[in-house]
């Protein structure tokens, strides 16, 4: 793998305050990212898991600035990006792009095809008329979609189609890194399966780089070339796929490997049941915000904030059973 | 065979719609036995929900059965009165959806929706309506049953709002559990409590259930026999080793490949070509036949029937096993 970073956060935090009740002057804050270091090479697939409310979808948009970081960095390419202002990002906004997990929310239906596909070239580039047309178009047949259909409208559009579209549109400007946020998880396996494997294609033809965001471990081990395990908000483990998937070190990481659904006996594990569900965000346990539900709680855990470490290799977890040892 | 609970036959539902006649369901032909888990599996518009809707006679407008038999412990769902439907729903059939929340009235309290649900179905005074609920909250596995009891809908989790829905959907104790998608909406560790909690129900209550889910882990993990549909037909059934991994159909096959598995990483996954087809206009003959790799003429012009293919009832309804016997 090509070693060189692309895209850096360092300490990233997103407090989404909210008031407590429609009068009152209480405000409830969540720590929807709770000082997120990672690290992004150029042309790997990372992919990103976590149930829901962990912070992974904040994640991707705080990357791409869409969300506004409370503090951080974010370094694209070497350059912090966070504290720039709309017209200074623009010219990074190029080279970072979003494909969402609805494809029918991603298109204005009032708009032909033609439209969603030439708004980005429109107010990134000077591409009018015929050239812009024939540019849409070649996008379009790169995706696997055929070029007549820029005069058709979203409706006209299973959601498979509508996601290759979508895809088609996030490569107009040439980007080099793009957030995936659940691309295939409101379509159907065998449709998912066309989607996954352009997306493998098109990163191998364009040298791209992503963020794949998921809450499938099937999909994300299909993918990523690494993974990130996320739980209320921190990055609990992060790893090359391989040792996540046959050498979990946080508990977390152990039970919702175990959780998942699987078809091949060979790959069953031994079910970890984990007790209650994921703790309000705005009032985190104290210590290791995972001490409540985890099998291996010691002391210690709900004490300190356990500090992410390095095991071997460039595996990054943060929990008390392997940064004691 | 007398112990089968329920045994849908040539279950066929349409729609009337502006734009034509829409065949949901055509021919659905499947059987859940007593104390078993069926699954029922497919693709987004397969028919799986309909059917299940089908057979507690609740099809939404402006859908109708057309034809067809539901065979519940010998008598015929399909010809009962509506009154009559009225006492087998929620009392000998319940049911439970994907999203909990939206099952739950948000302006009553959990304990006064599951008390008029059991007052419904069994003559009860409000404290025995009241120790029932309880005791189904703590067979549920819901940590504070008092507290559950006295709480608004918003106030509880997901995975603990389906506990509540469970609880309601078993407490008249129902000998048939439809199943909608019940894990679909919860995040997985969530998943595995409420499949592991079904599974065990299926013990301590006797119930059986029909599982409809578009999950093939899930299937794989929790279900005795499962029947695979598409375009409102089951293509294949059987128990859930030999369908899942003997499989015949190349429908069920190209499903199967199309999943990413951990022994294929690096590999291409296998997609199937096209689309689900619209019910509107479903293809002549086989409905798979426009995107089946191993198409013959006959598949274009004669639906195929179900046949044996494997040993255990195991069956597949193709022209590739047309010298099968038929089942």
């Amino acid at each position: 793998m090509n070693a060189i970073s692309l895209v850096k956060t360092c300490g990233l935090t997103k407090i989404f305050t909210s008031r407590r009740g429609l009068l009152s002057r209480q405000q409830r804050q969540v720590r929807a990212l709770d000082g997120v270091d990672l690290t992004i090479y150029r042309q790997e697939t990372l992919g990103v898991v976590g149930e829901s409310g962990c912070g992974k979808t904040t994640l991707g948009r705080a990357i791409m600035r869409l969300i506004h970081p409370t503090s951080g960095q974010i370094l694209f390419e070497g350059q912090d990006i966070a504290p720039l202002n709309r017209s200074d990002f623009r010219r990074y906004r190029r080279d970072m792009q979003m494909v969402f997990q609805n494809p029918y929310s991603s298109f204005d239906p009032r708009f032909s095809m033609l439209n969603s596909m030439a708004e980005p070239l429109r107010t990134h580039t000077d591409l009018r008329g015929e050239a812009l047309v024939k540019r849409a178009r070649e996008l379009l047949e790169q995706t696997g979609m055929p070029g007549e259909i820029l005069y058709r409208y979203p409706h006209e559009f299973s959601g498979g189609q509508l996601q290759r579209i979508a895809v088609a549109r996030a490569l107009a400007l040439n980007p080099k890194f793009i957030v995936l946020d659940e691309p295939t998880s409101a379509l159907d396996v065998s449709v998912q399966a066309q989607i996954i494997n352009l997306l493998q294609q098109l990163q191998r033809e364009l040298k791209l780089t992503y963020l794949f965001i998921t809450h499938d471990l099937s999909v994300v081990q299909h993918i990523s070339d690494r993974i990130a395990v996320m739980y209320l908000g921190k990055i609990v483990e992060l790893s090359i796929t391989e040792a996540i998937f046959s050498d979990a070190q946080h508990p977390y990481t152990r039970a919702l490997l175990a959780s998942a659904p699987s078809l091949d006996p060979e790959f069953r594990r031994e079910r970890i049941i984990l007790k209650g569900g994921v703790p309000d965000p705005a009032a985190p346990p104290p210590g290791c915000s995972f001490h409540p539900r985890c099998p291996e709680a010691m002391e210690i855990c709900s004490q300190a904030e356990p500090t992410f470490v390095d095991v071997g290799g460039g595996h990054m977890v943060a929990c008390h059973l392997v940064s004691q040892t | 065979m007398n112990d089968m609970l329920l045994s849908v036959e040539d279950l066929h539902v349409r729609f009337r719609t502006y734009a034509g006649l829409v065949h949901a369901v055509n021919g659905m032909t499947f059987n859940v036995r007593q104390g078993e888990i069926f699954g029922l599996v497919g693709e987004s518009g397969c028919g799986k929900s309909v059917t299940g809707f089908a057979v507690v006679r609740m099809v939404p407008f402006p859908g109708e059965i057309a034809r067809g038999r539901i065979e519940f412990q010998g008598e015929d769902l399909a010809q009962k009165s509506e009154a009559e439907m009225k006492d087998i729903r929620g009392r000998r059939i319940a049911m439970i959806f994907q999203d909990p929340s939206a099952s739950l009235n948000p302006v009553f309290s959990i304990g006064n929706q599951v008390t008029r649900v059991i007052r419904q179905h069994v003559s009860a005074s409000r404290y025995e309506a009241r120790q029932l609920a309880l005791k189904m909250f703590d067979a549920v596995g819901l940590p504070d049953p008092e507290r559950a009891f006295r709480a608004y809908p918003h106030e509880l989790s997901g995975g603990m709002q389906q506990r509540v829905m469970i609880a309601m959907a078993l407490s008249s104790g129902a000998e048939l559990l439809i199943a909608d998608e019940p894990s679909t909406a919860l995040d997985v560790t969530i998943q595995a409590q409420i499949l592991a909690l079904l599974t065990r129900l299926r013990e301590t209550q006797g119930v059986s259930i029909l599982l409809i889910t578009h999950d093939l882990g899930v299937v794989a993990e929790t279900c005795d026999r499962v029947g695979v549909a598409y375009a409102g037909n089951i293509v294949e059934m059987g128990r859930v080793e030999d369908v899942l991994y003997q499989m015949k159909h190349p429908y069920t096959q190209g499903l199967l490949a199309a999943l990413p598995r951990p022994t294929h990483r690096g590999q291409p996954l296998q997609s199937i070509k096209g689309s689900v087809p619209d019910g509107l206009r479903l293809p002549a003959g086989c409905p798979f036949h426009p995107r089946c790799p191993e198409v013959m003429d006959i598949c274009q012009l004669e639906k195929p029937a179900l046949v044996l293919v494997g040993p255990k009832d195991h069956v597949a309804a193709c022209h590739l096993y047309g010298e099968g016997e038929t089942a």
